[in-house]
């Protein structure tokens, strides 16, 4: 279709680009607008009214609004991977291409099947979830759900991947400003000329607020003009940062506050390189609430149907898009505020029907523009509207007197008064306070540093919002010692008081909506009234009033208002409901910004990483850390050949596996050794300068929290040595300790985890390969550098490393670092240096086979429920000093007798495989609770052993070495038998680690 | 949320991780099970003023000692612990 389809567009006027028509298509039907229309607009302007099916009874539903709190014209906006539902359509940019479709109706929007709940209506009233789907429970998963699910829907996400880019940010600000009406303008240009630095956030893409909408004179000028005018004062402004597209939804701690930024909602397709939406966080140290205020709906007989349109939408429509609603308009207000609406439609040459005003009384001015323009003033209320999915055909009145009226017409404007955007405010629990001359809430109390003006603060004439404006904006400033002048305060005349008698509901006969988003009817909240849900939380949650994701805007004070006529209360006796962030629904995909896929957390990457990835390793996750698992060479199919060909490697020649993942702290000072004796459960005070020793760290509970090697290198300087899973939290740990319990101590604590680059290099040829690495003048010795030894060497080439003789495998084995930067550069001369001796680098498979050969307790068996007697450790456990975990450790159940401890495991049947998690129980007996004896903790396929072996925490364990029991598998339906044995299965002597 | 470090200025609080009620004091070496018992174990749950020890491990590593209001989130003030470098600070 051409521009002939968009009959009800205006001939002149209105913010939009007549050369720049746009192309866009709605339920697979082309039509055409203009730049500078949303959606809704341009759909306004072609005659749709009917767009949507509502959620619960399918009932047709047209446009409400023209902002974000829009409950009824949800769509579904673009195609594939990038459809979105649920989009408000009064606040999608148009765009050429566009496309768009309704949702919630089947087969078709004009032919809804599922309309027929309609019929059933009388079931589905509040808490019919509750009463209906009881029993049988069966049925829930089979049929309930399937049909809630297929009849109350929204829109459908797209089923592939979101291609497009999200992103967080972080702004600080001294003013932050919500909203740029005529309050935010003034506010932002007061705290901006004061010299503040400014953020000023606008949801829509323009500034202006109900300015682009209602027009009016401020500083003797055009309201546009100003705006403009104010605009580019502002942009002048290098401290003034203006952020349109942007929506403050939420306020947190401390001044910080969330905004979402829909960066290109308004384009097709993101440009390269760019965002679709970004989140956000603005640090402000004052924020002036200048979000105005939502007009409310009044709830009466077909308030729903397509044409009923909130009186200021119909003006915004009219007068910024040039796209009228109706061509014969009739209004149904209770304040002058309405009125205006009518001002607008005569002035575009739309025909007025009518106006039905609830007060008794209107003013001489509005008589004298009815007789005019010969339209009829009735007093009282709409009863209810007539007409169907095409749209409002009549509206009949209940007048005063009692009689009924009928107004011929195709679009009602309805005014209820306005409510005070009071979802910032009340985020922090400040609940609003109702106040009786505007018959709504207005804030009371809010966030620290916050204020609301305005609109928003209940101050609905222009000339208040300015004043307002002005004067929060520059207090706010001043408050943070900006003494620059804020300027003159803007002014207009258009001060005239808001006359409002409150009309909340109409008795009707007819179906009246209080919430059109979630199908609540007047008729639910008497239900819920009479079955004694009357406190305001009892009745959002039974009738699901103001839980859908306009979040109540358009009805939560109607339905307390008809909640407290029900129940004799006054409104504010009744309650009032407060607001949580988000102020508008976010995406996930907007919260999560780059957060996703292998971006969802970031990686550490090993010294040797790039060497490894070069070789073909298999990686494996170990916290943030990607680890080599296993080498694969040619032609090995199976995990468990690579595997077992490096510990046979290692254990016959010599081999090398990166270890650097290991947490490191240096431990400096005088006191450094008396540190360490308070948090390992040995002493280390009485080591030797370059020597290396084992210890044990416990929770103050008494429960082992981590173990590793500590080298002492100077009489002040110890390095310590975590396991990679808790290398943040020892650290966290120890400056506790340090900080907190011991500040006594003169002893520092420095993480050097990333400076250093260390492998173990383990097996009988270990020597012989550090030879070829370390300088000639360096003593490797059994004597010269024996078992346990720890220091400083110079490698071949001039750089100097650590060398720990110490062994994780069980065999000869040293551990090597060199600075990190070095660490590439060493992997590649053991490959080169060690070629002749069959040098064979191992993954994290192979060195847990041989820590579990070897009956090193590792990750599986400190797992924060063992002491270290429980691990065969006990003896470590110092008597003569204290240590943190030392007095609960000796704890009744903790020293108990029948603790499971660590032993080893193997099947009795060397051919079977051992499995993790199997629990162990004495042979013969039925397995149950007191038949546990405990379980299996590690396994491996053991090429020493030539079988499965394992590690398990069994009771009594060190006394059962030899016995015969079993092992069952409830979860692999497996029961074997297998022998308890020393879990030291290699070596036990340890003559191979220290010859 | 943002906590005031008195080494690194104001940050917000994903750079802090939270331990919970500074009073609680471990007690001497010999002071028995049970007082361990109390000291591992048993807290407050305070709603209101309230001294706690938060961990800056995302900054400094400094243990700070935050007075809140563990109702309304105000932070009243921010001292580094003893062994933070708290005499540094006073001076």
């Amino acid at each position: 279709m051409s521009a002939a389809g968009q009959t009800h567009r205006l001939a002149a006027g209105g913010l939009i680009d007549r050369d720049n028509r746009l192309s866009f298509s709605f339920d697979g039907k082309s039509m055409d607008g203009f730049a500078g229309d949303t959606l809704a607009s341009a759909l306004v302007a072609n005659g749709v009214k009917l767009v949507g099916r509502s959620f619960k009874y399918h009932r047709p539903r047209g446009i409400l609004t023209a902002g974000s709190e829009e409950p009824n014209a949800l769509v579904e906006l673009r195609t594939g991977a990038r459809r979105e539902p649920n989009t408000r359509a009064t606040t999608i940019e148009l765009y050429d291409g566009l496309v768009s479709a309704s949702q919630n109706r089947w087969p078709s929007l004009s032919f809804d099947f599922l309309s027929i709940n309609q019929l059933a209506s009388p079931i589905f009233v509040a808490g019919f979830y509750y009463k209906t789907f009881m029993w049988p429970s069966a049925l829930w998963e089979k049929f309930y759900e399937p049909l809630i699910r297929r009849a109350a829907g929204l829109g459908r996400a797209a089923d592939k991947s979101d291609p497009d880019h999200y992103e967080k940010a972080w702004a600080h600000c001294d003013v932050l400003i919500a909203g740029s009406g005529p309050t935010g303008l003034a506010a932002a240009l007061a705290a901006g000329r004061a010299g503040a630095r400014v953020i000023l956030c606008e949801e829509d893409n323009r500034l202006g607020g109900r300015l682009l909408s209602d027009g009016g004179t401020i500083d003797g000028i055009d309201a546009a003009a100003w705006v403009a005018k104010a605009e580019a004062e502002l942009r002048s402004m290098p401290e003034v940062r203006i952020m349109t597209h942007t929506t403050l939804t939420g306020a947190f701690d401390h001044g910080v506050h969330a905004a979402l930024e829909r960066v290109n909602d308004h384009v097709p397709v993101p440009p390269e390189h760019q965002p679709r939406q970004r989140v956000w966080r603005i640090v402000a140290r004052r924020t002036v609430v200048a979000a105005g205020a939502l007009e409310r709906p009044i709830v009466f007989g077909g308030n729903d149907m397509p044409g009923v349109m909130l009186s200021s939408a119909v003006r915004t429509y009219i007068n910024r898009y040039a796209a009228t609603p109706a061509k014969r308009l009739a209004l149904f207000t209770n304040n002058d505020d309405g009125w205006k609406t009518v001002e607008a439609a005569l002035a575009a040459g739309v025909t007025v029907a009518g106006v039905v005003d609830a007060r008794a009384e209107v003013s001489a001015e509005q008589r004298a523009l009815a007789a005019k323009h010969g339209f009829a003033v009735l007093n009282g209320v709409v009863d209810h509207v007539e007409g169907g999915k095409a749209g409002v055909a009549k509206i009949v009145a209940a007048l005063a007197g009692g009689a009924r009226a009928t107004l011929e017409a195709d679009g009602l404007a309805v005014s209820g008064g306005w409510n005070p955007s009071v979802g910032l405010t009340s985020q922090h629990r400040g609940r609003p306070k109702w106040r009786d001359d505007i018959a709504a809430f207005v804030p009371d109390g809010a966030p620290p540093g916050m204020i609301a003006a305005g609109s928003a603060n209940g101050e609905f004439s222009l000339a208040a919002c300015l004043m307002e404006g002005h004067s929060s904006g520059a207090a706010a400033a001043g408050d943070l010692g900006f003494s620059k002048s804020a300027g003159n305060t803007p002014v207009s005349d258009e001060d005239a008081a808001y006359s409002l008698k409150p009309v909340w509901t109409v008795n009707s006969k007819h179906k009246a909506f209080v919430d059109f988003q979630n199908d609540v009817t007047a008729s639910d909240i008497a239900l819920a009234a009479r079955e004694g849900f009357q406190s305001v939380e009892h009745l959002k949650r039974y009738t699901t009033l103001g839980m859908a994701t306009d979040q109540g805007k358009n009805s939560n004070v109607q339905g307390l208002a008809i909640m407290a006529e029900l129940t004799g209360r006054s409104i504010p006796e009744t309650g009032t409901t407060i607001y949580r962030p988000p102020y508008v629904p976010i995406a996930i995909g907007a919260l999560a910004g780059h957060h996703r896929d292998e971006n969802f957390h970031s990686t550490r990457l090993t010294p040797s990483h790039h060497w490894a990835a070069e070789r073909g390793a298999v990686f494996v996750d170990t916290g943030l850390w990607k680890r080599a698992q296993w080498y694969p060479i040619k032609r090995e199919k199976d995990w468990l050949v690579s595997v077992t060909r490096e510990v046979k490697a290692v254990r016959s020649g010599v081999g090398f596996c990166d270890v650097s993942t290991l947490g490191k702290i240096d431990v400096h000072g005088p006191d450094a050794g008396t540190f360490l004796d308070r948090v390992y459960i040995n002493t280390f005070s009485n080591l030797a300068v370059g020597k290396a020793r084992y210890g044990i760290m416990l929770r103050e509970d008494g429960i082992v929290y981590d173990d590793g090697t500590t080298s002492r290198l100077a009489e002040d300087h110890y390095f310590l040595t975590t396991t990679t899973a808790k290398a943040g939290q020892v650290m966290q740990h120890l400056e506790f300790c340090r900080q907190v319990l011991f500040p006594e101590l003169d002893v520092q604590l420095t993480s050097v985890s990333d400076q250093w680059a260390q492998f173990s290099i383990a097996g009988p040829k270990t020597r012989d390969l550090l030879r070829d690495i370390v300088d000639p003048s360096e003593d490797l010795s059994n004597e010269g550098f024996p078992f346990m030894g720890a220091r400083e060497v110079m490698l071949r080439g001039g750089v100097k490393a650590r060398l720990f003789r110490i062994s994780f495998s069980g065999e000869m084995a040293f551990e090597i670092s060199v600075p990190t930067r070095f660490g590439d550069a060493l992997v590649r001369n053991l490959m080169i240096a060690g070629e002749k001796y069959g040098v064979t680098p191992y993954g994290t498979e192979a060195l847990g086979v041989m820590r579990i050969e070897k009956g090193h307790v590792a990750g599986p068996e400190l797992n924060g429920t063992t002491t270290a007697a429980d691990l065969g450790l006990g003896k470590m456990m110092s008597t003569k000093k204290d240590f943190i975990g030392r007095s609960m450790a000796g704890r009744e159940a903790l020293v108990a007798d029948d603790r499971q401890v660590v032993v080893g495991i193997k099947p009795v049947d060397k051919a079977r495989r051992l499995r993790s998690g199997a629990h162990i129980i004495p042979k013969g007996a039925t397995p149950g609770p007191e038949t546990d004896d405990g379980y299996v903790t590690s396994v491996c396929f053991s090429p020493f052993m030539d079988q499965w072996i394992g590690l398990g925490l069994v009771k009594h364990g060190r006394e059962r070495h030899g016995e015969i029991a079993m092992a069952h598998d409830p979860v692999r339906r497996e029961d074997y038998e297998v022998e308890l044995c020393n879990p030291v299965f290699y070596d036990p002597e340890g003559g191979r680690q220290r010859g | 949320m943002r906590i005031a470090c008195p080494f690194c200025g104001p940050r917000e609080n994903g750079e802090f991780s939270y331990l919970g009620d500074a009073k609680p004091k471990r007690p001497a070496p010999d002071a028995g099970q049970d007082a361990f018992y109390d000291y591992v174990y048993l807290r407050d749950n305070v709603a209101g003023e309230m001294e706690e020890l938060w961990y800056h491990g995302g900054g400094c590593r400094s243990w700070l000692k935050v007075r809140r209001n563990t109702v309304t989130h105000e932070i009243f003030s921010v001292e580094p612990v003893a062994g933070a470098g708290a005499q540094k600070v006073a001076s």
